[in-house]
């Protein structure tokens, strides 16, 4: 089969094509590939700066639910009959990060519908699947496009993808490509031979760092409304609000949403709970050390007492959180840390918060 | 460096009755839990294990069973108090 490149100026024939919706204009269509009596939207392997500003965004939690591109077939390149077939997830990210690995690669990339959500995360709820991989085939008409029957598929699709149903249910046989995308165009090269380094998931230092801002923009909200309250304390004259007050807090919270991720595994333990408590613990010393504070005195004692029973508490439950955008803990894990974790972590915060209160009134 | 959580938790079994050694399994695996050896599949990392259910949805043999689900504790805590199912809930701030 020869496919004819059309003039992105020439209007496009006869409406939608009979194998796909027509896929909307995007900044990163480059052309069109005529096809089968419809058209298949080119993509650039070059990310621009809307993309670069678009992954920022949902990487601090903008619109991250909604970044999307349209499922459907694409091509890199000038692909043809015998070009391999790439699934991706319709997350635009997810787009995103493959495009840009197949620089000078002929090949077919089917979005299937993931709603938006990441191949790894939509794999886990069904939602990169056996199903919509099969109604996706069917929909963009693949048969009859590509001379072969195999497509490949993110090996972190698997958790969703039954690979010999897709095989039996649309006649493609499933090869699971790489983890990451960068091993793509070495793995294609190699015939479709992945190594074991790139059917490995790790999480080093700047995947668990990437993954910080979110989990710093998730206590923005209730840090607003314990703000909102402090403020309308120190406007009705029941509280002087200082720095020096808040920042132990503060200062829990980053241990808890950055501290953590950076030094997870340099922090002694298994347990996310744990790790969290130790980093928090450690704050709450330096703290305590800061303010200089005397074991003479009730109050001091009280108030250290405060300090290590709720500031550890807190980067303990941040780090905990943790465990759903870390890449090695499980179900079954996480069941078990939170049994102790979660009624230690509230015992000892009723406890802090106690003391605090106690101390107030304690010379 | 490999991570390492929690020990003795993981669901994952292995019926090698069952079993051919058609290596799928080992394709799709991001931990390096189960290898070849001597020409068998095996556990080899039991540990490392996070349950996300990709050996046991492609064998086609039902060899492999793991009780897979969402690892994530604030959607089991979200769970525990609406007494619900955890999932990783879309558009909530959950953990997607």
């Amino acid at each position: 089969m020869a496919f004819q490149k059309i003039d992105m100026q020439a209007p496009a024939c006869c409406g939608p094509s009979p194998m796909q919706n027509t896929i909307a204009d995007a900044h990163f269509i480059t052309g069109r590939l005529a096809v089968n009596g419809g058209e298949v939207p080119l993509v650039s392997t070059r990310l621009n700066w809307r993309d670069h500003w678009g992954t920022w965004k949902v990487r601090w939690d903008i619109n991250r639910m909604n970044y999307q591109v349209q499922p459907g077939l694409y091509g890199v390149g000038n692909p043809k009959a015998d070009s391999p077939v790439l699934v991706s997830a319709n997350y635009k990210m997810s787009f995103d990060y493959l495009r840009r690995e197949l620089g000078g690669i002929d090949a077919w990339i089917l979005v299937i519908d993931t709603k938006g959500v990441n191949v790894w995360c939509a794999a886990g709820k069904g939602t990169f699947g056996t199903e919509e991989i099969v109604n996706r085939i069917a929909q963009v008409n693949l048969a009859g496009i590509v001379n072969h029957k195999t497509i490949i598929v993110p090996q972190l699709g698997a958790p969703g993808v039954s690979a010999h149903q897709v095989k039996g249910r649309s006649g493609f046989r499933v090869v699971y490509g790489p983890v990451r995308a960068a091993d793509l165009p070495v793995f294609i090269k190699s015939g479709m031979k992945a190594t074991p380094a790139m059917r490995k998931v790790n999480f080093n230092l700047i995947d668990r760092l990437v993954l910080a801002p979110v989990e710093v923009v998730g206590v923005i909200r209730p840090m607003s409304i314990a703000a909102l309250i402090l403020l309308t304390l120190q406007v009705a004259g029941l509280m002087t609000v200082s720095w020096a007050m808040v920042y132990p807090y503060l200062g829990a919270i980053v241990a808890g949403t950055v501290g953590f991720p950076l030094l997870l595994p340099i922090i002694p333990g298994r347990s996310f709970a744990w790790k969290g408590w130790l980093l928090g613990a450690l704050w709450a010393l330096s703290v305590i050390w800061f303010k200089g504070w005397q074991w003479d005195t009730w109050h001091s004692i009280l108030q250290a007492l405060g300090y290590l029973g709720i500031l550890p508490a807190i980067s303990a439950y941040l780090a905990l959180n943790f465990t759903g955008a870390s890449t090695y803990t499980s179900l079954s894990g996480v069941q078990k840390e939170m049994k102790t974790a979660l009624p230690a972590m509230a015992i000892v915060l009723c406890v802090g918060i106690a003391a605090l209160g106690v101390g107030f009134f304690v010379k | 460096m490999k991570l390492k959580y929690l020990k003795n938790v993981a669901t994952l079994n292995l019926d090698s009755d069952k079993c051919t050694s058609c290596g799928i399994c080992l394709d799709v695996c991001p931990r390096e839990v189960l290898v070849e050896k001597e020409s068998r599949v095996v556990i080899q990392d039991r540990d490392a294990c996070i349950e996300c259910g990709a050996c046991a949805l492609n064998c086609p043999f039902a060899a492999i069973t793991v009780r897979a689900g969402v690892g994530c504790a604030s959607a089991l805590i979200k769970a525990g108090l609406t007494g619900g199912e955890a999932t990783c809930g879309c558009g909530d701030g959950g953990c997607c």
